[in-house]
């Protein structure tokens, strides 16, 4: 399949893609050839997921080039690329449960006669590519909501086999695998690349990239910082290095030097859920910011939600100012002074079509009612205070909270913590979604709120945003805190690598 | 439905008038509906002129008119409350059948009518709470929830009944339906009063704030740290509450307690609340508009009836103006969330 003189069967040129208030592409170089793994790098945020997208059809881009098998193209939406052979294979894969092995297969192109589906035929032809990808032993007649993980991924690997695919786009294949069915995987990778067919794998873990990828392409910032660089070869150091050393500077409040002092505010002991989280110990004082470090499917906004007590942990304990917590009561958890900003503003946090006044007042309108009675006079003049101290824009809490920007509707989030007696804030990505402008506020809205007496206990997946809010960071690698030490003492290369599995240094110490 | 074209104002600010905001978007259905009603006095005075145009008898007529949707309009307020916080309660129609046997049976009767009004309400209280029981702690989905309850109840009225109209002989329930309090039925005046108390309840209390709460996000209702099983227990059990008081209504109406009363009222309810502008997928309602929404769907049935047109005519306009106001909402909301 390499018979062009071109060897790159894809190459993108200087793709831009811009979302209002967001740069999610600011010119990203890629080149691609058959037949081999190229492996993309890249923390979160630097624009993989949007790359992505841009190649299966979902995005298009607002500047560059598309270079497919030699010539220009643009896809106008996901059957294109597919049909040009471009198949995706996304994290959470887009299979039909209820549907058997071969129908998704073979979803949307059946093989069929005068409308009828061929079924035997169709059966056949799924065996059969489940035999190329080295797996005759999944049943193709099976349900696909009854096959592990590992073997769904083989189906949509078949999927994209049937369609034709000349090149697959996997994003984190590895994430839901356990150790003997990454090996699998790659086996499989293996076989599709020795038929030609190029593979763009996405992964966190370097020592994956070191032994199925072939070259690497790292992403920073939107823009490629590095192109084609040998996959077993390149130091780690270097990999590091080009994706980290933001351009775009964090506007961070100037760092202070923080005692803590006296009893904790939180103490978290021994918390443990089953497959999400083990044995995690913690404890954060008044006024203090703690960072929790980790990947997506560390494990979290699993332990953050169990916290406060939206999940309920099989053992350990969590107690806020002394008294114990009751486990899986959120009502306790707020009354007792707890508050959470979750992962996903809009379907965990906001009533979109309510005023912003009702959204700030959620936790508290009970507080401000006489014998029931609701007070919106005074929750409107309390929502407008803490609005004028986020800087809410607009500033008018009537309006519906849907027609606000993410920053702002996250203001409006933490100020619903703001006007209840909040000890501990429980922050969840804060700056997902919002513009970096907007991010300067937001940080220096948090850490006002830490000078004043507040603890808060934070996660993000940006490990610049733990690293300058934080007093001090703990960095969680499956479902474990791996390390635990003062933000100052700490860099984005070091945090990134004990994040990454820890392939720099010793070996973890839990 | 006159101003569907209606766009959404950029901003308050700017100058156009409060009506045409957001925030007036209820208030214009209403009106929408008041619309509708004109139009259907409109109509009225073309086919039945000698009544639409005669005040007395005009009179007379708007009494039957709202006499008939007192008992549905009351059913509608607690169904409102139901849809509002994202659920639905198929059951309405037949805990009114249970409510009006079980208060009618010759051993209630023979307490007198204090025993009779307070044993359809507790019937009705409890059923609702079995309801909200199976939905927030069972986990079962409210459509089948309330469907299970819609069978058992009529199912247990029937039982208790032997399938026999029990005829009311205590007077003081009788006279419910007879009286009127300034020219007015005192069952209109029953259905204002809870539609009333409904409103006060809705746009007033933390109760209603939680109804919209639980139904706009009941996640991030939970995550604020609302107690959303047991405040979904209280709706369901505000529902029944609701069809009891309605069953005495139909009971003093008809004279007799019956498990053939309130049949289809689930649908009626629906549908009203529905043209009223509540969401079938919660978060949003009113009861001015659920009202008008009974008012409107019984004069349609009524403008069918003095034009002696058969049942059946009368069905098929009714389903017909169920899937208008669907439309009409998708419509909107589709207007309203479109980006500015």
């Amino acid at each position: 399949m390499t018979e062009r003189d071109d060897p790159a069967v894809l190459r993108l040129t200087g793709i831009v893609k811009t979302f209002p208030g967001v740069r999610a592409l600011d010119g990203v170089d890629l080149e691609v050839r058959a037949g081999e793994v190229h492996c993309l790098l890249g923390q979160n945020g630097a624009g993989k997921s949007t790359l992505i997208k841009v190649l299966a059809g979902a995005h298009r881009p607002d500047a560059g080039q598309i270079w497919w098998r030699g010539e220009t193209v643009t896809f106008a939406d996901p059957q294109s690329a597919m049909s040009a052979g471009i198949a995706t294979i996304y994290q959470e894969l887009d299979l039909v449960d209820e549907l058997s092995v071969a129908e998704n297969i073979y979803l949307g192109h059946e093989p069929r006669t005068a409308g009828f589906v061929r079924r035997p035929a169709q059966r056949r032809a799924a065996r059969d590519l489940l035999g190329r990808l080295g797996h005759p032993e999944i049943p193709a007649g099976r349900a696909v909501g009854r096959l592990s993980p590992a073997a769904k991924q083989i189906v949509s690997m078949a999927r994209a086999l049937s369609r034709r695919a000349r090149l697959i786009v996997m994003d984190e294949p590895s994430a839901v695998l356990a150790h003997d069915e990454v090996a699998n995987l790659f086996r499989v990778v293996r076989e599709l690349t020795a038929q030609g067919i190029a593979v763009i794998y996405i992964s966190h873990r370097l020592e994956e990239i070191r032994e199925i990828g072939d070259r690497v392409t790292v992403l920073k910032d939107g823009a490629t910082s590095a192109m084609n660089l040998p996959a077993r070869t390149t130091p780690t150091r270097e990999l590091v290095t080009r994706m980290t050393g933001r351009t775009i500077e964090y506007v961070f409040p100037e760092r202070r030097d923080f005692t803590p002092s006296g009893p904790p505010l939180l103490a978290v002991e021994g918390l443990t859920r089953d497959g999400e989280f083990a044995d995690v110990s913690l404890t954060v004082h008044p006024g203090e910011i703690v960072g929790i470090a980790g990947l997506v499917g560390a494990g979290r906004s699993e332990l953050l939600e169990t916290v406060y007590g939206a999940r309920r942990a099989r053992a350990g304990r969590v107690r806020l100012g002394g008294a114990v917590l009751r486990p899986g009561r959120v009502g306790a958890a707020v009354r007792a002074g707890l508050g959470l900003a979750p992962e996903e503003r809009k379907s965990q946090a906001l009533l979109l079509d309510e005023p912003v006044y009702r959204n700030a007042t959620l936790a508290t309108f009970a507080r401000f009612a006489r014998a029931g009675f609701t007070d919106s006079a005074r929750e409107r003049a309390e929502a407008t205070r803490v609005a004028g101290s986020l800087q809410l824009v607009p500033a008018d809490v009537r309006r519906p909270v849907r027609t606000l920007s993410g920053g702002n509707q996250q203001k409006v989030v933490l100020g619903r913590w703001l006007l209840g007696d909040t000890k501990l804030l429980l922050l969840d990505e804060p700056t997902r979604g919002v513009d970096v402008g907007a991010r300067a506020d937001l940080y220096g809205v948090i850490r006002s709120l830490a000078e004043s007496g507040v603890g808060v206990l934070l996660v993000s997946s940006e490990v610049p945003e733990v690293l300058g809010l934080s007093d001090r960071v703990l960095v969680m690698r499956e479902g474990r805190i791996v390390r635990e030490a003062p933000a100052a003492q700490l860099d984005e290369d070091t945090v990134l690598d004990l994040v990454m599995a820890g392939s720099l240094r010793e070996e973890e110490p839990s | 439905m006159i101003d569907v074209m209606t766009r959404r104002s950029p901003s308050p600010a700017d100058g156009t008038s409060w009506l045409r905001s957001d925030r007036g978007e209820p208030v214009r259905r209403n009106l929408g509906l008041v619309g509708v009603l004109a139009l259907l006095y409109l109509i009225g005075a073309v086919v039945r002129p000698d009544i639409f145009l005669d005040g007395g008898r005009l009179w007379s007529n708007e009494l039957t008119v709202l006499t008939q949707a007192a008992s549905i309009g009351v059913v509608t307020v607690g169904m409102t409350f139901v849809m509002i916080s994202g659920g639905i309660d198929l059951s309405v129609g037949a805990l009114l059948a249970l409510a009006s046997v079980w208060c009618t049976t010759v051993a209630t009767q023979s307490y007198g009518p204090g025993v009779m009004i307070l044993t359809a309400l507790v019937v009705g209280t409890a059923s609702g709470l079995v309801n909200g029981l199976l939905i927030a702690y069972g986990r079962l989905v409210p459509f089948i929830a309330t469907l299970a309850m819609m069978v058992a109840a009529r199912g247990l009225s029937q039982k208790i009944s032997g399938k026999l109209t029990q005829i009311v002989k205590v007077d003081a329930i009788n006279k419910i339906a007879v009286d009127r309090i300034l020219g007015v039925p005192e069952l209109v005046w029953i259905m204002l009063l809870v539609a009333a108390l409904g409103w006060i309840l809705l746009n007033r209390t933390t109760f209603g704030r939680r109804t919209v709460a639980i139904g706009g996000n009941a996640e991030a209702a939970r995550l604020a740290g609302l107690n959303v099983r047991r405040h979904t227990v209280l709706i369901y059990m505000l529902s029944g509450l609701c069809c009891g008081i309605a069953a005495i209504m139909v009971t003093s109406l008809s004279n007799a307690g019956s498990s053939d009363h309130g049949n289809l009222y689930e649908l009626s309810a629906i549908a009203a609340a529905i043209i009223g502008g509540t969401l079938l997928s919660g978060g949003r309602g009113t009861i001015v508009g659920s009202i008008l929404g009974v008012v409107v769907f019984t004069q349609i049935s009524n403008l069918f009836v003095i034009k002696n047109l058969q049942l059946e005519y009368q069905l098929i306009a009714q389903g017909a103006i169920i899937v208008a106001a669907v439309l009409i909402q998708q419509f909107r909301i589709g207007a309203l969330r479109r980006p500015a």
